[in-house]
């Protein structure tokens, strides 16, 4: 378990946290700018100090204020990666990779082959970090803080300086990244999709408080979130790639059921994250032959809750086997339907986001 | 030229150099804090700096001059030391000049401070670089445009000023007498010849150090 708790005051801004966060995986810290994720991870990393705080990673204390320890930041064994490049760019990819190594008592190299292939950098080792594009920047900065063998990895919003287009050649090697890497990784972002993508645990932060920490699909289901998080609300799912339909589709199959969705080059038994947007959900109370939604699944109301938007509601479905699903719809159809808790339904689910 | 141009010309570059060495030991300290306090005593200290920017450098040469005298704190120190006081001693000179060029060096090694901002030291400090070895290893060659155009500056200037020399240093040929002084000398003698070699010597001398401060800001892109 990695203890972090912060209770810190700027003008006009503070921070409460107190977390128990798992000690491997990826823990996303998810919310809207200005509801002090940045700050949190800043904390952890030693850059900013709260009065009052305390940190414990792996047992070791890098900061306990009662007992008056901070570690600064080059005494903590991290590894840090910005949102903007943050290459030095006096020095060339192999010597900016070297500078942690070094100084990180990594004498020998280890691991430098290795990450160099996780990331795909070996090209790049004796270009000037001026000639390359936004994403190889990146990607070299990820490495060059594996390189410090690090015992917790910050990640703060990499993707958001990024195009669309950078941001889709990046992405697997972070995904490889967490099936390959054994310590923790704290991933700060606002964009759902790469948190649905990559993490493994969900913490939402809201005006600097924790609203929501836990195992990202569950947290992802959960209908009791303030309603800032309901407009992006949907639930991520894991399924298996269990057949290739010669009509063009691909037949994934989870617990609670299977969907088709558009034909991916995934071979038989792959495992795949989906993720179906809440507003992606429509509700009938009887499964019709005659309509053309491909994907429908027989479920049960759990709860029905009020969102942001103005005359919408999100409703909370379980499935057979107590999957999760989120569905958005108007107050209108609830009424019409009666759709209120236990209440059997089918879930039509007019399209599937896949996430790899 | 005469011999006694060339030992003002000589007299000069020792000044300026020795000047310029002394000011960038001097000043980076000062620019590091500068660029990076928060207190409220950053105000009043940039302002101290900045002084001898707008200030007649006489009343600079004054002030020395009554601080370095027998008379006055300083004197009384260094005489009690057996240094003797500093007026008219190249000593002298060499404490007024660092005074009197500091702005020009601080402020734009300040400013590549700066512009830097706190980014790159975060990141040395992530990779175990304690703020020593990232002061050394990242800051100071970060700053390097910036370091450039203050030895240049501080060079430039030292070697161009006239008021605070002539009010601390006097006018003591091969001593204290420097380029500027002896132009003037030339110039109240009227041997207005003379006065061409040296003073047309400073226009191309000062024309050829601002190409190569502007020259190199175009060639070198620094972001890299």
């Amino acid at each position: 378990m990695i203890e972090a708790n912060f209770h810190l005051d700027y003008s006009g801004f503070s921070l409460n946290v107190e977390l128990h966060l798992p000690e491997k995986g990826v823990t996303a810290l998810f919310g809207h700018s200005g509801s002090g994720k940045t700050t949190l991870l800043r904390c952890v990393a030693g850059l900013d100090r709260a009065p009052k705080g305390r940190l414990v990673v792996a047992g070791d204390i890098w900061q306990d204020e009662a007992q008056g320890i901070f570690l600064p930041t080059h005494k903590r064994p991290l590894g840090l990666v910005f949102q903007e490049a943050s290459l030095f760019p006096h020095l060339s990819v192999r010597k900016n990779l070297e500078y942690g190594m070094r100084r990180s008592g990594n004498k020998t190299g280890e691991g430098f082959d290795a990450s160099i292939a996780l990331l795909g950098i070996g090209p790049l080792l004796d270009r000037a970090p001026d000639s390359l594009s936004g994403g190889e920047r990146q990607r070299v900065a990820v490495a060059r803080a594996l390189l410090t063998r690090p015992r917790l990895l910050l990640m703060d919003e990499p993707l958001a300086a990024l195009d669309l287009k950078r941001k889709q050649e990046i992405l697997p090697y972070l995904e490889k990244l967490r099936e390959e890497l054994d310590i923790p990784v704290f991933y700060v972002s606002h964009a759902p999709d790469e948190v649905a993508r990559l993490a493994d645990h969900l913490v939402l932060l809201e005006n600097g408080q924790v609203v929501a920490s836990g195992p990202l699909m569950e947290t992802l289901a959960r209908a009791d979130l303030p309603p800032a998080f309901t407009d992006d609300a949907g639930i991520v799912l894991e399924a298996t790639v269990t057949a290739h339909d010669p009509d063009g589709l691909t037949r994934l199959e989870f617990p609670g059921g299977h969907l088709y969705v558009s034909y991916r080059d995934k071979p038989l038994g792959s495992r795949l994250r989906c993720r179906i947007h809440a507003s992606d959900v429509s509700l009938a109370l009887t499964a019709h032959g005659d309509s053309s939604i491909l994907n429908t699944l027989p479920a049960t109301v759990q709860t029905v809750v009020a969102t942001d938007t103005p005359g919408h509601v999100l409703a909370q479905l379980a499935l057979h086997d107590g999957t999760l699903l989120l569905a958005r719809i108007t107050e209108r159809s609830r009424l019409a339907l009666g759709i209120t808790p236990g209440v059997a339904v089918v879930a039509q689910v007019k399209s599937v986001a896949l996430l790899a | 030229m005469e011999a006694s141009s060339l030992s003002a010309i000589w007299l000069t570059l020792k000044l300026a150099s020795l000047v310029t060495v002394l000011l960038l030991l001097v000043g980076t300290p000062i620019a590091w804090w500068l660029s990076r306090t928060r207190s409220r005593w950053k105000g009043p200290v940039g302002a101290v700096v900045a002084l001898p920017l707008v200030l007649p450098p006489t009343v600079l040469g004054f002030y020395l001059l009554l601080l370095m005298g027998p008379h006055g704190p300083v004197g009384k120190i260094t005489q009690a030391l057996g240094w003797g006081v500093l007026p008219f001693s190249f000593t002298g000179l060499v404490i007024a000049s660092v005074f009197y060029s500091l702005p020009f060096v601080v402020q734009p090694i300040q400013n590549a401070f700066e512009a830097m901002g706190e980014r790159p030291l975060e990141v040395a400090a992530s990779l175990r670089a304690s703020p020593w070895d990232a002061f050394f290893t990242i800051a100071l060659p970060l700053a390097r445009p910036g370091f450039v155009t203050a030895a240049i500056l501080g060079f430039a200037h030292t070697i161009g000023e006239f008021g605070v020399v002539l009010m601390i240093g006097g006018n003591i040929p091969g001593k204290t007498q420097v380029l500027s002084v002896r132009i003037y000398d030339y110039v109240e003698a009227m041997e207005y010849g003379q006065a061409h070699i040296l003073a047309g010597g400073m226009v191309i001398f000062s024309f050829l150090v601002l190409l190569a401060l502007y020259g190199s800001r175009n060639r070198r892109g620094w972001s890299r």
